[in-house]
């Protein structure tokens, strides 16, 4: 064994440093012992247990720093000393190495960290969301509940806490809301106006939202419920607080009610606060006729598009008549020419939605046009569908329902299982029409309509046989991240028919449909 | 409180907890958010989760306890006010009591370096005058062994106290409690890693006979010192007052040395000064000290989850908590990852030992971590590191301490009082800032580093505050 040494004269280094520069030089090849130090008395006792205080050494003084080294052979030590003087030269913690900034954890320190804040946005696994959201509400946060399969015990029991403290709980299973021009979780980019909604239906709310732009006005608010509000055993606790919030919002003028299809448990409860509000309200709870159960204090709307129709009218101080027909364009063309490039063995409809509610009013449209209509989400009991992946005669499918998303993400972010669908669709022969909604805006896929178009293409390639068309509506704004005017661009050049709202791309549809049948007779 | 009202209004500031893209979204939209870095509760152990969801059911009650047992600390005033033999300082000292660090341990179960300190300290005492006599006596049964916490002290490392030993005497000026500790002998062969040699003793017995009293003198002359305006200078100079105590021991020195030219002869003065300025961590036992003191005030508070005392024997690590009494939750002490000193590595090293923590219980040490950027490179870390262990445990702590401020954090206060619950919650340990000891006695300090203290503590200790909670 060998041990050299190097002595830096009036060259003080901290301690700690000169341990990580020692750590260093020991591991290199051949050396048994390494020290770096400042040559205090402390560290000459240190060394000299260590073996390797030579004399030179016990003569430096504190302000001196010496490299010791004891190695197997001359060239190691020689090598080892030489590294420590460069690395003492040098030495520097590498850069990058520093862990990424730490986020708060918790709720609590959220606060603290960003003060004033007023909402929480919950998006955790279901089984822990409604502890976060208690925390939240404890804390004085709203809460927007993006989580599902959250239980309906813990639904009730965090919108009576909100109640009590006087804070929105937005959910379970809220997929939209916006709150004073900020679109949160999955929402559109829409102008801001007088029109205030509060939805038990997130595409609803945002198909609202889109057509009401889309018809010159704007929103206020649109504040989600989640999609079980309505039951008996919430009892629309949320709309209600809803309700009471946007009458005394002084920029909301009109007040917009939308529910998927609710069961009517909660109906009467909700009306008898509608009939008591100041501000005019259009009501639209798919699947219920309330036409005649309103009267005069409230506008009664069968489609969300009827809805946005009628709350723009009397944000524009007009009477709230329904869409007249052929309102967004005469298509009877379209329609003919469609029909007529047809084979005789097409008649069929296959509607694949993301949106649970556009799906509904597409039912809901098409009845009335072309009758029964199979599903997974029937009108009808009598409509369920034997099994969700195999479509009969007229089928619309929600492809955003819970047994497609158990454990894989939304249709409306991963494109690939709605695809594969349209393929599966297509290659039947007896298909007339393939009719898709196209949803963008904050948290969708950043191009469905590209991902559509190419589905298309690809069928056609595997089929060129067959010539379902396809007809799709697009529930997106001009100032989402993915605009308007270029997602209907790319549908448009793949063949596709866009039509400016879901409830017209679904009469569009129904009346091909229709021509067809009378061809075929 | 804000409520959905205010909300309506605006501006909308969102904290989300969940998917990183909605807070991405609202980031590109400018409209102000935080995003959570979340993991589920406890790591997702399904009976902490039970635990944690019946103490949230009592959220508003435990939060009411913790903020006036937090007050405490926070108005707690702790001040050096004499430096007295332990006998005549503590309350119910006997003569064959012995204190050391750490949760309760009897002879037989201590490790190496504790031995070698109570072989020490009852050699020191002159009731034995060989190792091998005052093993047989400490092996005996006649010996009282007790940990420091349970008398109201503190000692690094081994935190040996016998009778004759002067300590340092704190008392809390808000309140009416004392806590003390030994006195830091300096680096390498010292009692507090297990040395027992006769050089060893004869400084103790300096100590005592010259130190102690010129001490004594000089803290009287000045009618106390004030330890909260030491520690808050030293936070601003680099300290985090647990493993770096350079900038705090100069201030103290300053603080006390026109007392000590009056009341010193010239010889011993000459002799007080050089052991003082030659030992870098003379504050270390001051400082905790304060820290117990400053702790006991918030100690025993019926429904409280702080924790007031964090500590280790060199076997086992403790903590006791302010709602559950005098009782102990203990788990194996960990390993301490760090740097050693030339000619040690980690075989040397004894698991964490010592009493030292109580710096970190009371919100400095490694919760001052981004004080002190001189020694993060003990971890092989960067200065964003030491923030980001100051950062991490604002998260389960249930205030902040004006008093302390960090430059590097544009004077944030540092965090203080640990909460049991927020610790299972985040599935966060604290982080303690330590010296690694030699597994074998006498050896000394071997190096430095951090460790995390064992999460079954908290756990242990969680499970009780849920049975005696519910009851």
């Amino acid at each position: 064994m060998v041990v050299r040494w190097l002595i830096k004269p009036n060259m003080y280094q901290d301690s700690v440093k000169l341990m990580k520069l020692t750590a260093e030089i020991q591991e290199m090849e051949g050396i048994s012992q390494a020290s770096v130090v400042m040559a205090t008395d402390m560290n000459k006792a240190v060394l000299k247990d260590a073996g390797l205080l030579v004399s030179e050494v016990a003569e430096a003084n504190a302000n001196d720093l010496v490299i010791v080294v004891a190695a197997d052979e001359e060239e190691h030590a020689e090598k080892a000393l030489k590294a420590a003087e460069k690395l003492l030269e040098t030495f520097n913690v590498e850069e990058g190495k520093t862990e990424k900034q730490k986020l708060p954890k918790t709720i609590q320190r959220g606060v603290e960290v960003l003060p004033g804040a007023n909402l929480a946005l919950i998006s955790v696994p279901g089984t822990y969301a409604a502890a976060e959201a208690v925390k939240a509400l404890n804390m004085g946060l709203n809460v927007h509940l993006f989580s599902d399969n959250v239980s309906l015990e813990d639904e009730v029991r965090l919108k009576e806490l909100g109640c009590q403290k006087g804070l929105l709980v937005m959910g379970p299973d809220c997929g939209t809301a916006i709150i004073d021009g900020v679109p949160l979780a999955f929402a559109n980019v829409v102008e801001r106006g007088k029109i205030g909604i509060v939805g038990a239906s997130g595409t609803g709310i945002q198909e609202a939202t889109v057509l009401i732009e889309r018809l010159g006005a704007g929103i206020s608010h649109a504040i989600g419920t989640g999609g079980r509000d309505l039951s008996g055993a919430v009892g629309g606790r949320m709309m209600l607080m809803g309700i009471d919030l946007l009458e005394e919002d002084p920029s909301t003028e009109v007040i917009l009610l939308v529910s998927k299809p609710a069961g009517s448990q909660t109906t009467p409860k909700i009306l008898e606060r509608v009939r008591k509000c100041r501000k005019p309200v259009v009501v639209c709870i798919l699947k219920e006729d309330l036409s005649g159960s309103l009267s005069s204090w409230a506008v009664y709307a069968a489609t969300i598009e009827d809805a946005a129709y009628k709350a723009v009218a009397l944000a524009n101080g007009e009477e709230p008549l329904t869409i007249p027909a052929n309102f967004w364009g005469d298509y009877s063309e379209l329609v003919s020419e469609t029909v007529r490039n047809m084979r005789p063995e097409q008649q069929y409809l296959r509607g694949l939605f993301t949106g649970g509610t556009l799906a509904d009013e597409a039912m809901l449209v098409l009845g009335n046009i072309i009758g029964d209509i199979y599903s997974n989400i029937p009108l009808k009991p009598e409509l369920r569908l034997p099994s969700s992946q195999q479509s009969k005669a007229h089928t619309i499918i929600d492809l955003g329902d819970d047994e497609f998303t158990r454990g894989r993400p939304h249709p409306m972010i991963d494109p690939l299982p709605r695809n594969e669908r349209l393929l599966q669709e297509y290659k039947d022969p007896e298909v007339a029409v393939i009719l898709r909604d196209v949803v963008t805006g904050y948290g969708s896929h950043p191009d469905p309509a590209g991902e559509l178009a190419r589905a298309v293409m690809e069928a056609r390639e595997a089929y060129p046989n067959n010539n379902a068309a396809v007809i799709a509506f697009v529930c997106g704004t001009e100032g989402d991240p993915q605009p308007l005017s270029a997602q209907v661009e790319t549908l448009e050049k793949a063949g596709i028919m866009v039509l400016p709202s879901n409830a017209e791309a679904a009469r569009v549809a129904g009346r091909i449909i229709k021509q067809l049948e009378s061809k075929g007779v | 409180m804000a409520t959905a009202r205010d909300l309506l209004k605006g501006p909308v500031k969102v904290i989300n907890v969940g998917l990183d893209s909605f807070a991405e979204n609202l980031t590109s939209l400018g409209v102000p958010n935080v995003h959570l870095d979340w993991k589920p509760p406890a790591n997702g152990d399904p009976e902490m989760i039970k635990i944690l969801s019946i103490l949230w059911e009592k959220d508003e009650y435990i939060k009411r306890v913790n903020e006036q047992a937090v007050s405490r600390m926070l108005q707690a005033r702790p001040k050096l006010v004499d430096i007295k033999p332990a006998k005549e300082a503590i309350p119910g000292f006997e003569p064959n009591l012995i204190l050391h660090a750490g949760p309760p341990i009897s002879w037989d179960r201590m490790c190496g370096p504790m031995r070698g300190a109570v072989i020490g300290a009852l050699i020191y005492e002159g009731m034995a005058d060989t190792p091998q006599k005052a093993e047989e006596l400490a092996a005996s049964g006649e010996i009282k062994f007790a940990p420091c916490h349970e008398y109201g002290a503190v000692g690094p490392m081994a935190g040996i106290i016998s009778a004759s030993m002067p300590i340092f005497v704190v008392k809390n000026e808000a309140g009416e409690n004392k806590a003390y500790s030994n006195l830091n002998e300096g680096l390498g062969k010292v009692l507090r890693f297990g040395a027992y040699s006769s050089d060893v003793i004869q400084r103790l017995n300096w100590m005592r006979d010259v130190l102690a009293p010129a001490l004594s003198r000089a803290v009287n002359e000045l009618d106390g010192v004030d330890i909260v305006s030491i520690t808050a200078k030293a936070l601003q100079m680099g300290d985090e007052c647990h493993n770096r105590n350079t900038a705090a021991t100069s201030l103290f020195i300053k603080a006390i040395l026109p007392a000590l030219l009056k009341v010193c002869e010239d010889s011993e003065l000459k002799e007080v000064v050089e052991f003082l300025v030659s030992n870098d961590h003379f504050y270390l036992n001051i400082s905790m000290a304060a820290c117990k003191a400053v702790l006991d005030a918030a100690h025993g508070i019926e429904g409280s989850t702080l924790v007031t005392a964090m500590c280790r024997n060199g076997v086992e690590f403790g903590i006791r908590v302010s709602g559950l009494g005098d009782e102990w939750f203990t788990a194996p002490a960990p390993h301490v990852s760090g740097l050693y000193f030339p000619g040690f590595s980690d075989s040397d090293a004894n698991p964490d030992l010592g009493d030292s923590a109580i710096t970190e219980t009371c919100g400095l040490g490694g919760f001052a971590m981004a004080a002190a950027p001189a020694i993060v490179q003990f971890v092989g870390g960067t200065v964003g590191d030491a923030v980001n262990y100051t950062k991490e445990m604002y998260d389960i702590t249930m205030a902040v301490n004006p008093a302390y401020t960090i430059p590097l954090l544009d004077f944030q206060p540092t965090p203080v009082g640990i909460d049991l619950v927020k610790v299972v919650e985040t599935g966060t340990s604290p982080i303690i800032n330590t010296g690694i000891a030699h597994r074998e006695a006498g050896i000394g300090q071997v190096g430095a580093g951090l460790v995390r203290a064992p999460m079954e503590c908290f756990k242990a200790a969680i499970s009780r505050f849920a049975e005696v909670t519910c009851e």
